[in-house]
């Protein structure tokens, strides 16, 4: 992919441009958890009994279980307590068309360069946009159910779809997987649900646009994506938060199912409010993701560019349970002033011949500490299992770090896994280099920048590409100089 | 075009530069010789306006210009090329995008229009013929992986897209088999223009076989000791710098 010029000038003046409010009524709980409140939350939602029940046992587990400790990470304590479990824009009982969505709630999402009028969107993206605890709008709908696939907000699949909800729900993380996991299915209000059928190749991409507005509360979204067999699915999701001095939680859950020969491709820009440059406020984006390769020659690939968020904790993963089933993690994340990123992910080779790959660029800034923490597991039964590991970190700076802790656990002698690592600072001779040829230093480490994180973003669909080099452009102001 | 006078430089506590004149017309092509540690590289350097060099004394008037209080990347759009003796390698980044958006960006400075890229790949095209390389340069990372060779070839194909007015060529010739010299004192000859002046840093003799200077200068301990037309290079060849250095002394 060739690197289209923008006027970086302008993007690199800009400081983070999703901060607004959106002043709207809504439907908030009051902060706090117990079970009537799950069931107030489940009842909302009209949700069958199943569900509820599964929330509850979830609520219930999550009493035993404490907070992990072992991430690279520093975080003022959380009080559950102070949290609202819903928020929701009034005189929104799910509107069965555009015309029915509160205009403010379709200026909110223009001004954050989501269009949701289908007419007005060019390249055929179907999006499904939430708003706080719910879904607000999911656009081609029809056209998508002309093809079989099923792309809804979660509260109408638990409602029109129940068998493949309670099929697959919890069925890649179950409700007893780790605190944050456990929270969420307890808790979780919406999300997307994509189901594409055996042998169909979803006609267009997929996204999701998730936007925390409301103060207090925390965002608890779930996500379940099943490719039956043969099938393929993109599927994109984008989050902005608005600027507040206090920190808010954000716990989601991703589970994603690849039948035989089926291939899913998740791609993520997460651009939650940071934080300012002290340090006050932004979001702690504690997410669960993973993936299950569960038919042979499935494929399930994680792209992620993660420039938001005061604090990202999360490690998007793939099982491999089919024979020659493949994983893949392509992720660029930055910690620029106080931000902190703990991120990597998990391959756990289960099936014979299955084959992972993993190429992470962390960048660090200001005071940004990055980590890079992955697993490579290899069970006996992966007879022929193969690994490639490339770690890539790059300072900006005296006063951030970078940190990286590859976990490996080869228990079949014929594996053959790679690990590559190497850090670097932008150097002074790259950025005189540049600036000899006449390139302003800013655009000089821009280019760098982009040129370090090219082999990731070549993996995101081209919107999302120019999409994440803005960002990052944006991410780094002042970092160097 | 170029006037240096009693320039003073240091790194830190050394002292490299110490009194250093020179006088460079347009169109002129300059030799500047020395053994190791004379302060070559230095003087490039210090032209260039990289970091690190502390100018304590005299100046450098380039076209009218106070050379030294520009950045660095206000001197290369006003027409100053340095070509490094260690190019730099910047992985992902196209060797194309850097190289068009260094023309746009001397282009803007000069007041002609930006070249798109089609425009922009049509004239690297007929240069990269001149320098012998293949058009698969283009689409590699800057210097990534590059030969020795390749890289200094990599140089001269900047020069001859950014057209400067003062190239400044540091060891250019360091690390080239005899075929890759001719080839970079091909496409430095083909840019020798009335307009244009040439410093060559060099070590060694060889490299004016190949690009005949109007002036050689032998700079040793700071100072240029002795200024010739291109005769001087070939004494110095037979003689050694302490023949240069020893006469120094006795005057």
């Amino acid at each position: 992919m060739s690197v289209p010029q923008h006027d970086l000038d302008a993007l690199v003046a800009q400081k983070y441009r999703h901060g607004f409010v959106t002043d709207i009524e809504s439907d908030t709980l009051p902060p706090g958890l117990d079970e009537d409140v799950i069931r107030l939350v489940s009842r909302k939602k009209g949700e069958p009994q199943f569900m509820l029940d599964w929330r509850l046992r979830a609520y219930r587990h999550w009493l035993t279980m404490h907070e992990p400790d072992w991430a690279h990470l520093r975080s003022a304590p959380i009080d559950y307590q102070a949290i609202s479990y819903y928020s929701a824009p009034k005189k929104q009982d799910g509107p069965k068309s555009l015309d029915e969505v509160d205009p403010k709630l379709l200026a909110t999402y223009e001004k954050l360069g989501v269009p949701l009028h289908e007419r007005a969107r060019l390249a055929g993206v179907a999006v499904d946009a939430v708003f706080d605890s719910v879904s607000v709008a999911t656009t081609f709908k029809d056209k998508l159910a002309k093809a079989g696939v099923i792309f809804c907000p979660f509260s109408d699949a638990v409602r029109d779809h129940p068998a493949l909800v309670e099929q697959y729900l919890g069925s890649v993380v179950p409700y007893t997987d780790n605190f944050f996991a456990t929270l969420n299915s307890a808790v979780f209000t919406d999300g997307s649900f994509v189901y594409v059928p055996k042998g169909v190749r979803c006609p267009m991409e997929l996204s999701t646009y998730f936007r925390i507005n409301a103060a207090n509360t925390g965002q608890f979204e779930r996500t379940l994506i099943i490719a039956d067999e043969g099938s393929y699915v993109s599927y994109l999701e984008g989050c902005t938060a608005p600027m507040r001095d206090e920190n808010q939680l954000h716990a989601a859950v991703v589970e994603l199912v690849a039948q035989a020969d089926a291939q899913i491709k998740y791609s993520t820009v997460q651009n939650w409010y940071p934080g300012d440059e002290n340090g006050i406020g932004g979001i702690y984006n504690f997410v669960t993701k993973r993936g299950d390769c569960r038919g042979p020659r499935s494929r399930i690939s994680w792209t992620q560019v993660e420039t938001g968020s005061a604090i990202t904790w999360k490690y998007p993963s793939c099982v491999l349970t089919g024979d020659d089933s493949v994983g893949e993690f392509y992720s660029v994340a930055l910690a620029n002033h106080y931000q902190q990123a703990d991120t990597g992910t998990k391959m756990i080779h289960v099936g014979r011949n299955t084959r992972s790959t993993i190429v992470s660029k962390g960048i660090s800034a200001g005071h940004g500490q990055n980590t890079y923490r992955g697993l490579v597991k290899i069970l006996p039964s992966a007879e022929g299992a193969r690994n490639h590991t490339q770690c890539d970190s790059l300072l900006m700076g005296d006063s951030c770090g970078a940190h990286t802790f590859p976990y490996m656990e080869i228990r079949n002698p014929g594996a053959v896994v790679e690990h590559e690592a190497t850090t670097s600072k932008i150097a002074d001779d790259q950025l005189f280099y540049c600036r000899s040829r006449g390139i302003s230093e800013e655009d000089a480490v821009n280019m760098i920048v982009n040129g370090f994180c090219k082999a990731v973003f070549k993996e995101l669909p081209m919107e999302f590409a120019v999409e994440a080099q803005n960002l990052l452009s944006v991410s780094l102001e002042g970092a160097v100089g | 075009m170029l006037s240096i006078r009693d320039l003073h430089a240091r790194i830190g506590d050394r002292k490299i530069l110490k009194g250093l004149d020179l006088e460079i017309r347009a169109g002129e092509v300059h030799a500047i010789m020395g053994p190791n540690g004379s302060g070559k590289s230095t003087l490039a350097s210090v032209l260039a306006g990289r970091e690190g060099y502390e100018v304590t004394q005299g100046s450098v008037e380039y076209l009218g210009m106070d050379l030294l209080a520009m950045e660095p990347e206000d001197r290369a759009r006003a027409g100053v090329f340095l070509a490094f003796q260690y190019p730099v390698e910047i992985p992902g980044v196209n060797n194309a995008y850097l190289l068009k958006a260094a023309l746009n960006a001397v282009r803007r400075q000069r007041g002609e229009t930006e070249l798109d890229a089609f425009e922009f790949l049509a004239m690297v095209r007929d240069k990269m013929k001149l320098m012998q390389m293949d058009e698969s340069f283009l689409n590699r990372g800057v210097n990534e992986g590059f030969s020795g060779g390749e890289k200094k070839r990599n140089e001269i194909l900047q020069m001859a897209v950014l057209e400067p007015k003062l190239a400044l060529l540091d060891e250019t010739d360091s690390g080239l088999d005899i075929d890759a010299l001719r080839v970079v004192a091909a496409g430095v000859n083909s840019l020798r223009a009335p307009d244009r002046s040439i410093v060559l840093v060099t070590h060694y003799q060889r490299l004016l076989d190949y690009i005949e200077p109007d002036r050689v200068h032998v700079l040793s301990d700071g100072r240029i000791l002795r200024s010739g037309d291109k005769s001087l290079a070939f004494e110095l060849e037979k003689r050694g710098y302490d023949w240069v250095r020893q006469e120094a002394r006795v005057a």
